[in-house]
């Protein structure tokens, strides 16, 4: 046990720090991911992902918190997704990707510039691989509270996006207000990427947001339990992943120590893998013409006498 | 039906315009309690913009629509349990059959529901009611055409509507799905003296359970019983050109003539 | 900014621009955008390593991206013709090599400028000890490419018909995605690895919309893919700024024209 949890661990401010929006970030990606598989719409968290690294950068690049650049690119982008009707399940396309392309190359830019104006160098890292244990203190409310508002849109809309996954046009016949329910879950999985960002970096937020809800369809069939395995994989990978990094300041190189990105991402791979150990059993597809039933089942014949009595 | 006794649903003189074009124009019909009505017609004859207009989805350009004597208005839909046509949904999807059920109740509602014991046996006994209590606890994406079209009945039947309403229920079903599917609805129209209007492209599997048949082609629509109806003059009629009807084996066809 | 110093960069971002044009053009017909992001991502990992280690960064990538292609291919293939399965664990190996490059770099002490440099591109350190190499993999490339032409083409476009002709569509995915990882090897040094996509795709995307015949779309693309880059290398010369930026809005607006272009005809068309 020594060796996990290795002397000052407990003690430290920013391991302690790390600790609390990693948990954050990990219910909030668990919760909204598993929304993010029912409708469809992983691909708007890869979008989203990308865009953040664009806003990560111009946010260093004016000399703000990495954190409001994500979410305002995210937020940015998801209106713009509404806007332009994006929210109907969508492959990746070759439109978007190239969007996507010059968003990165705004990033490039932005990094670029920032580096010669702040002749800080860091920043190329810490926007794409992320920043958990350099969190300043007082971002810390912003980011819990940030988590908290997501995870009430979505406690709110829940039935409503259940709902609207089951079918729209039910949905719409109900009375839902299908694009209005979509454009707020979009804004909450804005934010849900942004969070991730900070913890883990732009480019690997996606890990948060895919692999625990993934892990968690394979285990249970039932929306609410999913998100609860959802978030619980996420905090497990997260918080093994900061103190494995912490530890990892002992490991070779020494005196520097391994990314916490670096451990979540393999953990959630791992936890996605270890899921395939209980193997699901598929409902065999029920022959529609096997087991009863006397002569040819033929329409009309035995209808047109009278109702069939069941 | 009893002329005294109000209609459930009531469409007079509706016409709907569609992209600049007129789908359809002066649609009228009535339905009763308990009463089962086919809307019948070729694809793309209007049979679901039809639908999509009593469901308050689309505004008539004429024409109203009365729902137990009153316009239609948002309360409205509590009275009317729509049946979609198909689900897609990903075999791997986190949502039982009971959990669609479940959403009957109150899925158009802000919030989350806690589990409790009665929702739980009410969406049983829902289940059992059509007959789909074996897959209650399966995924719905893993379901055969048939078992989801009886999940989404129950669905609809939870909430204990005075109309249901389907939309092609029986597209894309075997033929002993067709005919499950059809018992069922009959049945429970007769015990929960609910009434029934559904869309088809074909009559047939219907015949024996339909009071009354509102037969849509060539942007108009003719309602009546399936004998006053379907003729080869009524439907030649209704179309603009020659229709031939043919009756072989109890069987009904409607053919192009020359 | 022609003098001898730039003219490895002048050299190295044309046989980039040219290789990538002609992967690109069949990236699009083959519906291989998948790959087209995949394969350059695990190839990041390959190169931090590679540097790390000290060897020369292409080899890296080289490895790690061959690697990749054969495990996107024998796992379930590419374009249009993919399995939904796998996508779960295809999409978080891809982070996983991300990260794993990450982890690399971080043991460096360059850190930050190596992540820059490998994601985003460097075509002005291309020493002469880089260009040979590309050069050597572009004309590698483009021979794999002059080779198998019509086998791929007829695989591209008519999958079925390729089957029953005895040419094995399973081969021909494989073969390309090898030709792909080569590809990357060579181009992301130059334009790094989270803009290829923009190199490859945003070129042949723009061509194709603009002409249907082949030839002509091939053609197209590569020379929308040598001026993407000529002007990209221009530019920022000029201006100092990432020529991964100019590369990235350069792709989109050669793009976004190609569909104006394409919306254009297709107006006219249907007025005529």
């Amino acid at each position: 046990m020594h060796y996990l949890f290795e002397p000052g661990l407990f003690s430290s401010g920013p391991v302690g720090t790390a600790l609390l929006v990693g948990a954050v970030v990990a219910v909030t990606s668990g919760v909204i991911g598993v929304f993010t598989v029912l409708r469809g719409q992983s691909f708007a968290g890869h979008s989203l992902a990308d865009v953040a690294t664009t806003g990560g950068s111009g946010a260093f690049l004016v000399g703000i918190n990495q954190f409001w650049g994500f979410l305002a690119a995210g937020i940015a982008a998801a209106a713009l997704m509404e806007a332009i009707g994006v929210q109907r399940r969508r492959g990746r396309d070759v439109a978007t990707g190239v969007v996507l392309g010059a968003a990165l190359g705004a990033a490039a830019l932005f990094l670029y510039l920032g580096t010669l104006r702040t002749s800080t160098t860091g920043a190329s890292f810490t926007v794409l691989f992320g920043s958990i244990f350099v969190i300043s203190p007082d971002t810390v409310p912003a980011l819990l509270a940030a988590g908290l508002v997501a995870l009430l849109v979505v406690a709110v809309l829940a039935r409503v996006l259940l709902l609207t996954a089951v079918s729209p046009d039910l949905a719409r016949a109900r009375g839902v207000h299908v694009r209005l329910a979509g454009v707020a879950y979009l804004a909450a999985l804005a934010v849900s990427v942004s969070l991730a960002a900070v913890a883990i970096g732009a480019v690997l937020s996606t890990a948060l947001l895919i692999g625990p809800p993934a892990t968690a369809l394979r285990v249970t069939k039932s929306p609410g339990r999913a998100m609860a395995v959802s978030a619980l994989a996420g905090l497990a990978a997260t918080w093994l992943g900061i103190v494995l990094a912490y530890d990892s300041y002992y490991w070779p190189p020494h005196g520097h120590g391994w990314p916490v990105s670096f451990f979540v991402v393999v953990l959630v791979l791992l936890g996605y893998l270890l899921s395939f150990a209980r193997p699901r059993r598929r409902r065999p597809p029920r022959s529609p013409h096997e087991e009863d039933d006397c002569g040819p089942a033929v329409s009309g014949s035995q209808t047109v006498l009278g109702r069939t009595h069941v | 039906m009893s002329e005294l006794a109000s209609a459930l649903l009531e469409l007079d003189g509706v016409g709907v315009r569609l992209g600049g074009r007129q789908v359809l124009s002066d649609v009228s019909f009535s339905l009763g309690r308990g009463e089962f009505t086919g809307i019948i017609g070729q694809n793309g004859a209007g049979k679901t913009t039809l639908l999509r207009v009593i469901l308050g989805l689309v505004e008539p350009s004429g024409g109203r629509v009365l729902l137990d004597g009153e316009p239609l208005h948002g309360k409205a839909r509590g009275r009317i349990g729509y049946v979609p046509q198909k689900l897609v949904i990903d075999p791997d999807m986190p949502l039982r059959a009971r959990d669609v059920v479940s959403l009957g109740l109150d899925g158009s509602r802000l919030g989350f529901s806690l589990p409790s014991r009665r929702r739980r046996e009410l969406v049983d006994r829902t289940l059992d009611g059509v007959g789909a209590a074996g897959y209650a606890d399966a995924r719905v994406g893993e379901l055969s055409g048939g078992e989801q079209q009886r999940v989404l009945i129950a669905h609809a039947l939870i909430g204990r509507p005075r109309l249901l309403l389907l939309d092609e229920p029986l597209a894309n079903l075997d033929l002993r799905s067709e005919q499950e599917i059809v018992a069922v609805l009959a049945r429970l129209s007769r015990e929960h003296q609910i009434s029934v209007l559904l869309s088809a492209h074909d009559m047939n599997p219907l015949l024996g359970v339909m009071d009354r048949i509102v037969y849509v082609a060539g942007g108009r629509a003719a309602t009546g019983s399936t004998d006053e109806v379907v003729t080869s003059a009524g439907l030649s009629r209704l179309y603009g050109h020659h229709v031939d009807v043919v009756r072989v084996h109890g069987r009904v066809l409607v053919v192009a003539g020359e | 900014m022609f003098s001898p110093l730039m003219m490895n960069t002048w050299i190295a971002g044309s046989v980039v621009a040219v290789v990538a044009g002609i992967t690109g053009y069949f990236a699009v017909l083959r519906g291989s955008t998948f790959a087209a992001h995949a394969i350059p991502n695990g190839a990041f990992a390959g190169a931090a390593g590679a540097s790390l280690l000290g060897i020369n960064v292409i080899w890296g990538l080289a490895a790690f991206a061959v690697g990749g292609a054969l495990g996107i291919g024998l796992l379930g293939g590419e374009g249009r013709g993919r399995g939904a399965r796998n996508d779960v664990v295809t999409a978080l190996a891809l982070v996983v090599m991300l990260g794993l490059g990450g982890l690399f770099v971080s043991f460096g002490t360059q850190y930050a400028e190596e992540t820059y440099s490998l994601l985003f591109g460097e075509v002005f350190g291309v020493s002469r000890g880089e260009v040979l190499p590309i050069l050597g993999l572009g004309l590698v490339s483009a021979a794999a490419i002059g080779v198998a032409f019509r086998p791929l083409m007829l695989t591209s476009a008519l999958p079925e018909v390729a089957e029953a002709r005895g040419v094995s569509t399973r081969r021909a995915d494989i073969y390309f995605l090898l030709v792909m990882a080569l590809a990357t090897s060579m181009t992301v040094p130059v334009v790094g690895a989270l803009l290829i996509f923009s190199l490859m795709i945003g070129p042949a995307a723009a061509a194709r919309s603009v002409t249907p015949r082949p030839g002509t779309a091939l053609a197209l693309s590569v020379m929308i893919a040598l001026a993407t880059v000529w002007l990209s290398i221009a530019l920022s010369y000029r201006t100092n700024w990432p020529l991964g930026f100019f590369v990235g809005s350069i792709g989109a607006a050669f793009y976004l024209i190609g569909l104006t272009a394409r919306g254009m005809g297709d107006r006219r068309i249907r007025s005529a």
